[in-house]
């Protein structure tokens, strides 16, 4: 087992206004780990997330990031320039619309090859060679490569997504309901996707959803939030088999069964 | 042979914060403690908290209090109340469990399904492969099913399927919840004999057996199990 977290928040606050989103979250994440956010729409998943990954600026608490060259980092000490090159060479973000993570005005292979460029690939053959097994992997026709994500589905542009965050070999993916509002036939092919990409490239990423079920394929660990703060937390399993807190009950047992 | 799970003082109670707080006591001061080559068959009524002690041992029910400890990576691990990534370790590489049920991944091939616990212990994938396709074969499942999903096959099917899964890497101490419910006769003796001879060479077996042909086969030793309070 690795001695060192990937990710380590301590105490972290964020507040809108008199609201407090997010209060005293503390957690390591270990590498080659799933962390799940569970809880209802406005319990703070997503303001928690953007603040792991820089997005947001706390009002309290720090993040720290074992880089793979540089060290332990304050994600939240660095300065923009710097907080930007770890989000384009160690991190991935993917958002629930995928129209926020792509570029919808250029080209499937160009979505994927800008990521590779990012990162210093130059040589134009290897970087479509790259772009083209990407797309593959992901299941969408090669003869699509020069076609914009505009005309794509949705369920479409959420696997190019994937395939552009996940094409630089990034150490940590944060993903933020990434089979929301897509249906349901769509969702188990992502779901499929990204937990067999997580295992293949042994990704270590922080999920947030909604879904449950979700949570229980894609999830190692689960933190449950409610009204902002983490109300339960440990193995996905034993929070879904075995819930402790009011909260967590009533949320596994408002599970519908097929 | 020293044992290689220790159990001692576990206490496992449900709080139904639905039903007011209601707390249901189920496992009381629970001892037991199994060498390698041992199956202990829990023994008790419907009821009486065999499944609960048996996925408190693998980590999914949490207890209140107590001490679950195993051998991992030639070292005693405390597993009640263990981190997560400490539960997950022990998991991959030391303690399997086998339930009546299959939880069924959309699209994933059988094989891949069965293989899996193997990759993840660093076999080649047509070492993976080619054991999970022994497996298969050994326990019934035809040739012509190992590509498909497992969603669609029967209840018998898939919990061989999981079975295959489950006893695919070697793990030295296993628990088993009803290994051969929905099982037909063949089939079930072939699972006798693959679980016969993990504990002939050396694994720590705890299972629940509602069958008792099943728990004559398999049980070196019963462990009774009664809630507390009970008349025993």
């Amino acid at each position: 087992m690795s001695d060192a977290p990937l990710l380590s928040a301590r105490s972290v606050t964020k507040r809108f206004g008199g609201r407090t989103a997010c209060r005293d979250v503390s957690f390591d994440l270990w590498p080659g780990e799933v962390l799940g956010i569970v809880g209802e729409s406005g319990s703070g998943k997503t303001t928690l997330l953007n603040c792991l990954a820089g997005r947001l600026e706390p009002d309290g608490g720090s993040v720290a990031y074992e880089t793979a060259s540089m060290g332990t980092v304050d994600v939240h000490g660095l300065s923009e320039a710097r907080r930007r090159l770890l989000a384009r060479t160690e991190w991935g973000f993917v958002n629930q619309d995928a129209r926020d993570g792509l570029r919808m005005g250029v080209s499937a292979g160009a979505n994927i090859g800008e990521r590779l460029m990012a990162i210093g690939a130059r040589h134009y053959g290897e970087i479509r060679g790259t772009a083209s097994d990407w797309l593959t992997r992901v299941e969408i026709d090669l003869d699509r490569l020069d076609d914009r994500p505009t005309t794509f589905s949705g369920g479409m542009c959420q696997r190019l997504q994937i395939a552009r965050n996940l094409v630089s070999s990034p150490r940590l993916v944060f993903m933020d309901e990434p089979t929301g509002g897509l249906d349901v036939s769509v969702q188990a092919r992502i779901l499929d996707l990204l937990r067999g990409l997580v295992e293949r490239f042994h990704l270590s990423a922080v999920l947030v959803t909604h879904d449950l079920g979700v949570a229980r394929l894609l999830t190692h660990r689960l933190m449950v939030m409610q009204g902002g703060a983490v109300i339960e937390q440990g193995l996905t399993d034993q929070v879904l088999d075995d819930p402790q807190h009011a909260y967590t009950q009533m949320l596994v047992a408002s599970i519908l069964p097929v | 042979m020293l044992p290689v799970l220790r159990v001692s003082g576990l206490n496992k109670s449900f709080v139904m914060h639905a039903q007011g707080g209601l707390a249901l006591r189920v496992l009381e001061d629970v001892a037991l403690s199994v060498a390698p080559g041992e199956c202990v068959a829990l023994v008790g009524p419907s009821g009486a908290g065999k499944s609960t002690l048996l996925r408190s041992l693998y980590g999914n029910y949490r207890p209140q209090s107590g001490s679950i400890r195993i051998r991992h990576r030639d070292a005693w691990v405390e597993l009640a109340n263990a981190e997560p990534r400490t539960t997950l370790d022990v998991r991959r590489h030391t303690l399997g469990f086998v339930s009546q049920f299959l939880r069924v991944i959309p699209r994933v091939a059988t094989v891949d399904v069965v293989a899996e616990p193997m990759l993840r212990l660093g076999a080649t994938p047509e070492e993976a492969r080619h054991r999970a396709e022994f497996l298969l074969g050994l326990l019934g499942i035809p040739a012509r099913l190992w590509q498909l999903p497992p969603a669609t096959f029967s209840g018998g099917e898939q919990q061989r399927v999981n079975i295959a899964r489950s006893l695919i890497a070697d793990y030295p101490v296993l628990l088993l919840d009803e290994p051969t419910a929905s099982l037909d006769v063949a089939n079930r003796d072939g699972v006798i004999d693959l679980i016969r001879q993990r504990r002939d060479a050396g694994a720590a077996i705890v299972g629940i057996f509602h069958d008792v042909a099943v728990r004559d086969a398999l049980a070196t030793r019963l462990h009774n199990v009664a809630l507390p309070g009970a008349q025993t």
